[in-house]
Parts: C-alpha cells; sequence; structure tokens
C-alpha cells in the first residue's frame, strides 16, 4: 500500500516526530454518545506542516486537544495510539504528560483576544512559561521573554513585555503567542485556526512567522484551520477531516492538483480565489451531519452527488487506490474519480 | 492611575455631603414638633423654650443651621471630630456614645469578615474543583443552610451548644480586648462564627460559580497548554480572574454590617452600633440615630472608594478606562 508520502518505517526515519494511530474521542452526554473523532490516524515529522481542514465540528481541534492532553479525562473517552518520542502520549500519566506539554508540544489557539489573560502582563504570561519547566531566577524567564518578542518581530520588545493583552493588537496578540509557545523550543507546534480571528494582512504575515520559525527551530507544525487557501500556502501534506473521520490524506500538492474524494471536490469548489468569479462558486449541499447519530457507511453518503448503492450501509476503509495516488476514503471506482476529476478541472478553467 | 483615584475621591467627598444632607432633612426637619421642646424638659415657660431655642441655634433660618450642621461635622464641635451633636435625652456627645460603641461593632464585623472570605472562597475553590462530586454536594449543601438559617436562631443554637452545654466560649456580653484578651475571644467567637456562616455560605456560592465561568474561558486552556500545574491553572489564573465581583461583594458587605449587625449584635448582648441605633429610634432620640446613620454612610462610601481602587489594581483593564 502506497500512501503517497515518503514510507514510514520507523527504524529508518529519525524526522519522524508524531505518529498517531486510530485516535478515537468520544464525550459521553445526557443525550447519547458524541462520536467526535473516529480511527484518525497521521504522522508528523520534522521540517513537515501538516494541514488538517474540515467544517466546524469536523473533529480537527478535538483530536489535537486530545493530543496535548487538553480534553478533560473525567469526561472523554480516548482511545488510540498517539506515538511521540517513543512514548505514548495518551497512556502518561497527568503529571509526566505536563512536562511535555508547553515543553515539547506548544500550542497556539485561534482567539487570540481570548487567550491571554487579562490581568497579567504579556511578558510575565510568556516567563511563566519558561518557568513553568525550568528551575531559573524570575529575571532570567523574563529577558527570555523579551528577546522571544522580540524575536516574533514585536516592536520595543523590553517596553511593550510590560503591557498588558489589551495594549496589544490582535496580530501581536498572536505574535506574543508564538514567543509563549517557542519558549522550550518545541518539537511539535499545534496551530489551532491562528489566522482565522486575523484580519487578512496580518493572517499573512503570522503565516509567515509560523513558516519561518519552522524552518529555523526544524519543528513539525500542524495547522488546523478551515481555509484552504492557508493551507495552499504553506502545508506541505494535508488532511482532510469530515464528521470526525479523515477523508483524505496525502501530499498537499496531491490534494489541490488532484482531490480524489467527493467531499474534497466539494470544498475546493467551495472555495473563492482572486481567479474565480463569486456566482462560480459551488456549495456543498445540506449541512454537516449531528455527531451523536452519525451517518452510517461513509458520513459523507447523505450530502454526496456521486453515492450510489455500498455508500450508505459500508464505511469505505482510508487506501490509496493505487500507487500513484494518495489515501482517500471512498467507494468511488479509480477510473471514475479520474472521470469526474477531469470534469471538474474543465469547469474550474472555463 | 492618579486621576482615576482622584476622580473617585471626589465622587465620594459628593456621596458623603448629599448623606449629610439627607440626613439633616430626615432627621431634623421631617420629625413633627419642636425639638427645642425635647430639650426643655417639662412643661417649660415660653422664656426657656426661647432660651434652648437660641441654644440650639433653631431661631437661625435653615440653611444656617444646615451649615452649621455640615460644618460640625466636617470640623468637630466642642467635643470634638467629628461633631455630632449631643443627645436628646442626657445631652451627652454623640460622639463619644458613638466611639463607646464602635469598637465592638467593628470587631465583630473584622472577625467575621476574615473568617467568612477564607472560608468561603475556600469552599467555592474546592466546590469548583471537584464539581458534581460529594465533596461538591456537601459544600453546597452548607451553603443553602448558611443561606436559609435565621441569624437569631443559629446565634441562640450557638449559646446553647457551645456556651451552655459545651462551655467552650463564653456567653453574650462584650470584653474589651484591653481588660482581657483571652476573654474577648472567647466572647466573640460564637458571634464572629454566625455572623460569618451566612456570608460564607454566599461567598461559597459565589465563587464556585465564578470559577467554573472562569474556568471555561480560553485563557485557562492557554495555562493548562503552558504545562502549568492544575493548581496553578486554578489558583493564579483562575481565581485571579474571579476576584472581581467578590471584592464588589466584600467591601459593600463590611460596609453594610456597620450599621447592620443589629441582629447578631443583640443575640451576644454587645451593644455595638446597630444596637445603639436601634435603642435610639425607640426612645426617639434622633441625633444618635442620625449620628449612627452618617457613620454607617461613610462607611459606605470610604469602602466603594478602596474597592474602586482595589480594581485597578486587580484588572489592570480598569486603569484606562
Amino acid at each position: 500500500m502506497s500512501t503517497g508520502l515518503p514510507e514510514p518505517t520507523r527504524e529508518r526515519d529519525d524526522r519522524l516526530l508524531l505518529d498517531v494511530r486510530g485516535l478515537t474521542v468520544r464525550f459521553p452526554t445526557p443525550d447519547g454518545v458524541v462520536q467526535a473523532v473516529s480511527d484518525v490516524s497521521f504522522q508528523l515529522r520534522r521540517g513537515e506542516t501538516l494541514g488538517v481542514v474540515g467544517e466546524s465540528g469536523s473533529g480537527k481541534s478535538v483530536s489535537n486537544l486530545a493530543i496535548m492532553g487538553l480534553l478533560n479525562r473525567a469526561r472523554t473517552v480516548i482511545s488510540g495510539e498517539v506515538e511521540f518520542k517513543g512514548r505514548d502520549l495518551l497512556t502518561l500519566s497527568t503529571d509526566a504528560l505536563r512536562t511535555v506539554r508547553g515543553k515539547e508540544i506548544a500550542m497556539v489557539f485561534q482567539d487570540p483576544f481570548a487567550c491571554l489573560h487579562p490581568m497579567y502582563r504579556v511578558g510575565a504570561q510568556i516567563a511563566e512559561a519558561v518557568t513553568a519547566h525550568e528551575d531559573v531566577p524570575r529575571e532570567r524567564a523574563w529577558a527570555r521573554a523579551v528577546e522571544l518578542l522580540d524575536h516574533v518581530g514585536i516592536p520595543n520588545a523590553t517596553s511593550r513585555a510590560r503591557d498588558y493583552p489589551h495594549q496589544f493588537s490582535g496580530g501581536m496578540r498572536q505574535r506574543a503567542m508564538i514567543a509563549m509557545a517557542l519558549v522550550h523550543n518545541p518539537d511539535i507546534l499545534i496551530c489551532d485556526e491562528p489566522t482565522t480571528a486575523l484580519d487578512v494582512t496580518v493572517q499573512a504575515q503570522i503565516l509567515e512567522l509560523i513558516e519561518s520559525v519552522k524552518r529555523e527551530f526544524d519543528i513539525g507544525v500542524i495547522l488546523v484551520t478551515h481555509d484552504l487557501g492557508v493551507v495552499a500556502e504553506t502545508a506541505n501534506s494535508v488532511m482532510v477531516m469530515y464528521a470526525g473521520r479523515v477523508m483524505e490524506y496525502g501530499p498537499a500538492n496531491g490534494i489541490f492538483s488532484r482531490p480524489q474524494h467527493p467531499y474534497a471536490w466539494g470544498l475546493l469548489d467551495s472555495m473563492p480565489s482572486v481567479e474565480r468569479r463569486l456566482d462560480a462558486l459551488v456549495p456543498i449541499e445540506g449541512s454537516p451531519p449531528s455527531l451523536l447519530t452519525p451517518p452510517s457507511g461513509c458520513p459523507f453518503h447523505p450530502r454526496c452527488p456521486y453515492r450510489f448503492e455500498p455508500c450508505a450501509t459500508e464505511r469505505p476503509p482510508l487506501e490509496a487506490p493505487n500507487a500513484d495516488a494518495h489515501l482517500d476514503a471512498c467507494w468511488l471506482p479509480w477510473d471514475k474519480k479520474v472521470q469526474l476529476g477531469l470534469q471538474r478541472a474543465k469547469k474550474v478553467a472555463a | 492611575m492618579i486621576f482615576y483615584i482622584a476622580r473617585r475621591l471626589i465622587w465620594t467627598i459628593v456621596v458623603v455631603l448629599c448623606v449629610i444632607g439627607i440626613t439633616y432633612v430626615v432627621f431634623f426637619k421631617l420629625p413633627a414638633g419642636n425639638p427645642a421642646l425635647r430639650f426643655a424638659g417639662k412643661s417649660p415657660t415660653p422664656q426657656e423654650l426661647a432660651q434652648v431655642e437660641h441654644r440650639l441655634g433653631l431661631d437661625k433660618p435653615w440653611y444656617v443651621q444646615f451649615g452649621r450642621f455640615a460644618y460640625h461635622f466636617f470640623t468637630g464641635d466642642q467635643y470634638g471630630w467629628p461633631g455630632l451633636g449631643y443627645t436628646y435625652a442626657s445631652g451627652a456627645s454623640v460622639k463619644s456614645l458613638i466611639f463607646s460603641r464602635a469598637p465592638r461593632t467593628l470587631f465583630l464585623i473584622a472577625g467575621a469578615a476574615v473568617l467568612w472570605l477564607f472560608s468561603g472562597v475556600a469552599i467555592g475553590v474546592i466546590s469548583a474543583v471537584r464539581r458534581r462530586t460529594v465533596t461538591d454536594r456537601v459544600a453546597m449543601g452548607f451553603a443553602l443552610f448558611g443561606i436559609s438559617t435565621p441569624v437569631f436562631w443559629l446565634g441562640l443554637m450557638m449559646l446553647y451548644i457551645f456556651w451552655r452545654q459545651l462551655g467552650w466560649a463564653g456567653g453574650a456580653g462584650y470584653v474589651s480586648p484591653a481588660s482581657s484578651p483571652t476573654g474577648f475571644f472567647s466572647h466573640m467567637i460564637l458571634p464572629w462564627i454566625t455572623l460569618a456562616m451566612l456570608y460564607a455560605a454566599f461567598y461559597a456560592r459565589m465563587t464556585r460559580n465564578n470559577l467554573l465561568e472562569t474556568l471555561g474561558e480560553d485563557y485557562i486552556r492557554t495555562a493548562r497548554a503552558k504545562g502549568l500545574s492544575e493548581r496553578r491553572v486554578i489558583l493564579k489564573h483562575g481565581l485571579r480572574a474571579s476576584l472581581t465581583p467578590i471584592v464588589t461583594m466584600f467591601g459593600m458587605d463590611i460596609a453594610l454590617l456597620v450599621g447592620g449587625a443589629v441582629i447578631t449584635e443583640s443575640v451576644f448582648n454587645l451593644q455595638g452600633l446597630g444596637y445603639l441605633a436601634i435603642n435610639s429610634a425607640l426612645t426617639q432620640d434622633l441625633p444618635i440615630v442620625a449620628g449612627v446613620v452618617m457613620l454607617a454612610a461613610v462607611a459606605v462610601a470610604l469602602m466603594n472608594l478602596i474597592v474602586d481602587i482595589l480594581y485597578a489594581f486587580i484588572d489592570p483593564r480598569v486603569r484606562y478606562a
């Protein structure tokens, strides 16, 4: 089976950082069990940016929170394996996980307006990240905070470190969050919709910053977003999620030039671009399913224009249809996909 | 920051002035009858009455009277500062009467406040952290008990159990800390607990709810993502943000008790300010009531000022508002 990605033979691949296998997250609620993430597997290597795309509620954020151990264990059922540097993060104790969190795996969140504590100075919040894992005097931690703020492009970092978050603009706050994430030179940076709350011009700067940080520190980046444009600009590989499941997974150029799953087609066709007029946008009909009672078979089948006999009853496995293709979870035969893909390409060109 | 404090300070002075005005009207202009009659003794002659009126300044126009009243309040009268006049009943100084009772009430409030603040917040935090466990239910059960129990009943029960039956604490009455420190504590401990119970219950519930709300905030997730210990996440990041409404309530509660701890004072026979005010109201000795009212009002205004200033230290966003 070819994945279209470099083969992950573990002995040889010392650049492999994260190996997620069969990650499943369930939230028991009074109304039933929310099947937030089902059987998600992927790998992340050093120097790689993995784009995770999907609509709201597709499980992309939840899978990352599960990896970070930020879901309330008492109210969540998590299974699968998350292998990081030879350890399974899902079986680590709370204390052991805390030494990984913020040190080896750091996270940047969506809304920089809400993610910084309003009552502490920005510098103090970054310095706190330093002292959380390192026993250094306060002045050293503060100096490190200033140095990092300067590094991520905050002007006059020495004085701005003494500011409170409300004195920062949105872009500056997100820079501060990135600075906080970089405190211990982590191996993995998880960015959960890092640009969604920001102006377009600022978005580009933040993406650029994340890219430069990735190259400089040789780390792996997981970039969660619903903005395909963001992924197209920065990701090396892309995972398309729907209703808590992986629909398509492969190298970014493969996904964008030869998408294989009808859901990915739908996503791409509903993406505005400069070349495309607004009336040429094709929305995906219907709305995402409830995760309390996800559809049988392929979760996308109720909205899929190409569904046929097995789709409603049998779940398609995530496989590569042939040696040249990447992974997808769809029952459509390969020649049919090629045919539909060609039609789509023509329509886009026209 | 200085401007902020100055602005608050000016407002406090304005409020105190208004309180003096209202107190004057309510206690010295609205009551029917000539106040001079109360001072002049039984069936005075017109000459005696005129003499008393002159002595009290009642022959002057109202604005002169009010001016003197306010002037005395701010600068003091023959009995010292603040000038509150003298009582109808004995002609003694209202100021000395209030000042002799004030320590009892202030000690009562201070001890109870310390108790309820720490126990209330601690119970609230534990309850929030152990949400939906037995601990939480027990704590909230205590809160319900504290809120719904009448103070007079609780006070009497306390006296009965811990003084009469067990003999662990002193009974009713007040012992000044100067004469006997141990006697003071032994007599104050039951009133402190009784008064603190009600408030601790409120504070526990408020802390729990605020903290639970705060713990859902994104910056708490950030704190956890940094790898901070859960203890630090809750006590430093969570509690700090939940503190603002508690500080407000604390300031107000303390101020309101200056004249409002009547029931506790009565049950334990402490004879503090509230007790003094009620007794004087019953005997229509209005200058004393007016004095207590003004003292309580000034306490409210001052606590408001302190709370506002504390706010600026707790929440940096206030400083720039």
